[in-house]
């Protein structure tokens, strides 16, 4: 009895660790692109299930599976991201909070309302050969396309980190971050490594996006639901700092998989929004964030 | 007499006249506009009326609140739960309405500003807790759970227990919307109201001028939520149904912050002017929407108006608009 | 109005194991102008954090006529009697510069009427009437040094902290800006306390002159004095030449 519980608790566990990498991926995105700007995305969420789209769309109309389509969705949603930071966002940059979020929020209903008018309010979902196999370790199973998302959520997150620690662009945007005068003074080009950022945020969501459709179908009215998850995960992580943005997303996926075993599954949100104040009240800087300052 | 020109101020003549030919204009509006006509109006005075409570805490005191379907759904919830179970009326209802939305604004307000969160932050706890009580809400059988709350729908017109038709929910949200105004106009030119606008401005240097700022932020939410209350009993009299999933959702308090963004922060008719055209604009896109049949084409076209109006009327409407008319909207 | 007496006793700020200031004790008899000097980083503006209440100090207490104010909140600091300017300025930018003032103002005058009454008149003293209903935020660096000043004066202080408030100041304006605090001082008999690094104004107007330099007291005496004191040279070679 115990037994068998303790071994559906580890079961759980596991499957929100594998989830959580990916929920990890997408806050990542978020976290980026506020420790750079300080800009919230309040499209976050709609920008996932944009990315879950095309990934559905691909595998739908074209048969590509959404880890192959992974690099294209990454490559657009850079592309569209560095454009929209370009071209729209740039002006609002330090301007106040309100300013932002209106944008932003416009941003958001045409991303789900276009989305919504092309793919139709059906829930949509991929279905893969692969969908049914799992690797078993000892007791515990790893649906194996889980796993594989969470590896893949993995080697993203590695790449960016050899991006912001190796590159000249990336090392220049973290100058930026931490100095933005000091930067403009040093000759950096805040307007071009502010739309890079913005890329990259936006790479990061369409590829969790492109990795999410594998494990859970997607409909337009997610959006806010991601929207949020995102804002609990990187809070509760540590708004602008990378690793906490993954802690974060383990974090909440672990604990939305325990709550969703001990008590009721649609239970699950209040103990995510839970934490997340208690977060706020004690440590608003986040687990690892530097301070909201 | 003197209390009406108390209320006047140095208000100029002009904006004096306008405001009484609009007023009659509005009392006489169910006489002269037809069913349609009346419903979109009742919606502009809603949003007008929700905007001018919303625009206290943050145009006035500068605390950016996402959350504020917490207290319209707690103000709903509670009252009509009385009438359901009880048979306890909404005039009594809303003072229950009102006094439990105070004390959540009071809890948001001193667990955000006690901590000192500020904009994004405090902002992310306003949205924490409407999400938490929305679950909270799914899951308490006395609210009736996700399967919402039913009121009996009834044609005859029953002051007493707010049962009737739309031309007596219009005058009740006109009054709302109306008395609103009043007091808002009355708090910017009190002490009280400086001090809001000083501490939007910069708390610290306010502190430093004697202004209490923890006691005013607190002020601001409270008052700012039990107003945003009455807007709920008011929905869910009107509607007669309720549930989590709207009366708690984000989109609902989003919907809240748009009238006085939209209009022009921090003034007194911005909200109106803001609800005007956003109700508008609707309307006209879902007439737009049912021509071209394309699902989520009404909202496609919202959203791009909300582009065009923030990227070239960061400000609002309203500044740019008493400009044009001459009219300058100057506090005391 | 009259002044306050304003007594320092020991007081010490740390600041994450940086030694921010180190039991400074020095007093300001009422209706006394002195004068608070010393080098960038010294901590001057920190020691008038913690006479106004910004920081609560680590160690020693700070009395006003006696009581001890060490500790309280801004806001019942300034109800006790205690007037600041900002050296980084803080003005309500969104507001005209009439309501700057006059929310200082409603803190002893809660009558809107009153309160901007009182308002003009500072305005009017410090030569910023006209410019009344500009927002604050257009005005220039000198205009919002001054607009600190009566925003400041606006609450009735018995003790006035004015922070490098002649720094920007053309030299024709900081004797423009003397003058004033001069007339204000025989006046009203207002306790100053001014943080200055513009020694001409130091000189004309400080009885006394109190020197910091990393966080401690180095120095205490007449302007005179202090202009020959060794210690006070040595802190300020080359870098001070105004000196
Ligand atoms: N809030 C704070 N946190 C950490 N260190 C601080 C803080 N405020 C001041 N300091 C440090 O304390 C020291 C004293 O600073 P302070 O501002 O009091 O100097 P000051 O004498 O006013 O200098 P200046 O002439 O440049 O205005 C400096 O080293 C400063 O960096
Ligand atoms: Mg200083």
């Amino acid at each position: 009895m115990t037994a068998d519980f303790l071994l559906t608790l580890a079961q759980a566990i596991v499957n929100g660790l594998l989830t959580g990498m990916v929920y990890g991926l997408m806050a990542l995105g978020l976290s980026v692109i506020f420790g750079v700007m300080r800009i919230v995305n309040f499209a976050h969420g709609e920008m996932m299930v944009v990315g879950m789209y095309l990934a559905w769309m691909g595998f739908e109309y074209l048969q590509v599976s959404p880890m192959l389509s992974l690099p294209v969705i990454a490559a657009i949603f850079f592309a569209a991201g560095y454009v929209l930071q370009r071209g729209l966002i740039s002006p609002f940059i330090g301007r106040p909070e309100h300013q932002q979020f209106l944008l932003l929020l416009a941003v958001a209903i045409l991303l789900v309302n276009a989305s919504l008018a092309i793919a139709g309010p059906d829930s949509r979902g991929v279905q893969m050969e692969s969908q049914f196999d799992s690797y078993e370790l000892g007791p515990l199973v790893f649906d194996a396309v889980r796993l594989h998302a969470a590896l893949a959520a993995i080697a993203i997150a590695l790449l960016l980190w050899l991006f912001f620690t190796r590159t000249r662009t990336g090392k220049s945007i973290r100058a930026a971050a931490d100095n933005n005068l000091a930067a403009l003074v040093v000759g950096l080009d805040v307007r071009r490594l502010y739309a890079v950022t913005f890329g990259v945020g936006a790479a990061c969501v369409g590829a969790a996006g492109a990795l999410m459709i594998t494990i859970i179908p997607v409909s337009p009215f997610l959006a806010v639901e991601y929207t949020l998850l995102a804002f609990v995960i990187v809070i509760v992580g540590g708004l602008g700092s990378m690793t906490g943005a993954l802690l974060g997303g383990l974090l909440i996926g672990v604990s939305e998989a325990v709550a969703g075993l001990l008590l009721q599954p649609s239970l699950k949100s209040m103990f995510s929004f839970g934490l997340l104040i208690l977060v706020l009240l004690l440590r608003p800087q986040g687990l690892l964030g530097k301070g909201p300052q | 007499m003197s209390f009406i020109r108390r209320l006047a101020g140095n208000a100029p003549p002009r904006i004096l006249w306008s405001l009484g030919v609009l007023l009659a204009l509005l009392l006489l509006a169910p006489a002269l506009l037809g069913k349609y006509w009346l419903s979109v109006l009742i919606l502009i005075l809603y949003f007008a009326y929700v905007g001018q409570a919303w625009n206290i805490l943050m145009g006035f005191a500068g605390q950016l609140s996402l959350g504020h379907a917490l207290y319209a759904g707690l103000g709903g919830y509670i009252a009509a739960g009385l009438y359901f179970h009880y048979g306890i009326g909404p005039w009594a209802g809303l003072f229950a309405a009102v006094a439990v939305a105070g004390v959540a604004g009071a809890i948001v307000g001193y667990l955000g500003f006690r901590f000192s969160l500020a904009g994004v932050y405090f902002a992310l706890l306003t949205i924490a807790f409407a999400e938490f009580t929305r679950v909270a809400f799914d899951h308490w059988g006395w609210a009736g759970g996700s399967g919402g709350l039913f009121l009996k729908v009834e044609h005859a017109t029953d002051i007493v227990n707010l049962r009737g038709g739309p031309v007596l929910f219009y005058y009740l949200i006109l009054a709302l919307a109306a008395g609103a105004f009043i007091l808002c106009r009355a708090l910017l030119r009190s002490r009280l109201g400086q001090y809001w606008l000083a501490i939007r401005e910069d708390a610290e240097a306010a502190q430093a001028v004697g202004v209490p700022v923890l006691r005013c932020k607190m002020i601001a939410i409270v008052i700012s939520a039990a107003l945003t209350s009455l807007a709920g009993v008011w929905n869910a009299f009107y509607y007669n149904n309720l549930f989590p999933e709207t009366a708690f959702a984000m989109g609902r308090s989003i919907e809240i912050t748009l009238a006085p963004i939209i209009g022009g922060l921090g003034t007194l008719f911005g909200p109106i002017v803001g609800a005007v055209v956003l109700t508008g604009l609707g309307e006209a896109f879902t007439d737009l929407g049912d021509v071209l049949r394309i699902p989520g084409i009404k909202q496609i076209f919202y959203g791009l108006a909300l582009l065009v109006i923030v990227a070239y009327r960061p400000a609002g409407v309203w500044p740019w608009l008493a400009d044009k008319l001459g009219l300058k909207e100057r506090q005391p | 109005m009259s002044g306050a007496r304003l007594d320092l006793g020991g007081v010490t700020k740390h600041f994450r194991g940086l030694r921010a200031v180190h039991e400074v004790s020095f007093t300001v008899p009422a209706g006394a102008i002195h004068a608070l000097i010393g080098p960038n980083g010294a901590g001057k503006t920190t020691i008038f954090n913690m006479i106004a209440g910004v920081y609560a100090p680590n160690g020693g207490v700070v009395r006003l006529d006696g009581k001890a104010i060490s500790g309280l909140r801004p806001d019942l600091i300034c109800d006790a009697g205690v007037g600041r300017t900002f050296q980084l300025v803080k003005p309500f930018k969104g507001l005209s510069v009439l309501e700057n003032v006059t929310v200082g103002a409603l803190h002893r005058k809660p009558r809107l009427a009153e309160a901007q009454e009182s308002a003009n008149a500072i305005l009017a003293r410090l030569g910023l009437y006209d410019r009344r209903h500009q927002l604050a935020e257009s005005l220039t660096l000198p205009d919002r040094k001054r607009l600190e000043v009566a925003r400041a004066l606006a609450t009735e202080p018995k003790l006035l902290l004015l922070d490098e408030v002649m720094a920007g100041l053309r030299p024709t304006e900081v004797d423009v800006m003397v003058g004033f605090l001069r007339e204000l001082n025989q006046r009203s008999g207002l306790t100053i306390l001014l943080i200055e690094h513009v020694m001409r104004a130091v000189m004309a107007l400080a009885a006394e002159v109190v020197v910091v330099s990393y966080g401690e007291k180095i120095a205490e005496g007449t302007p005179q004095e202090i202009s020959r004191h060794q210690a006070v040279l040595d802190v300020y070679l080359g870098e001070q030449e105004e000196l």
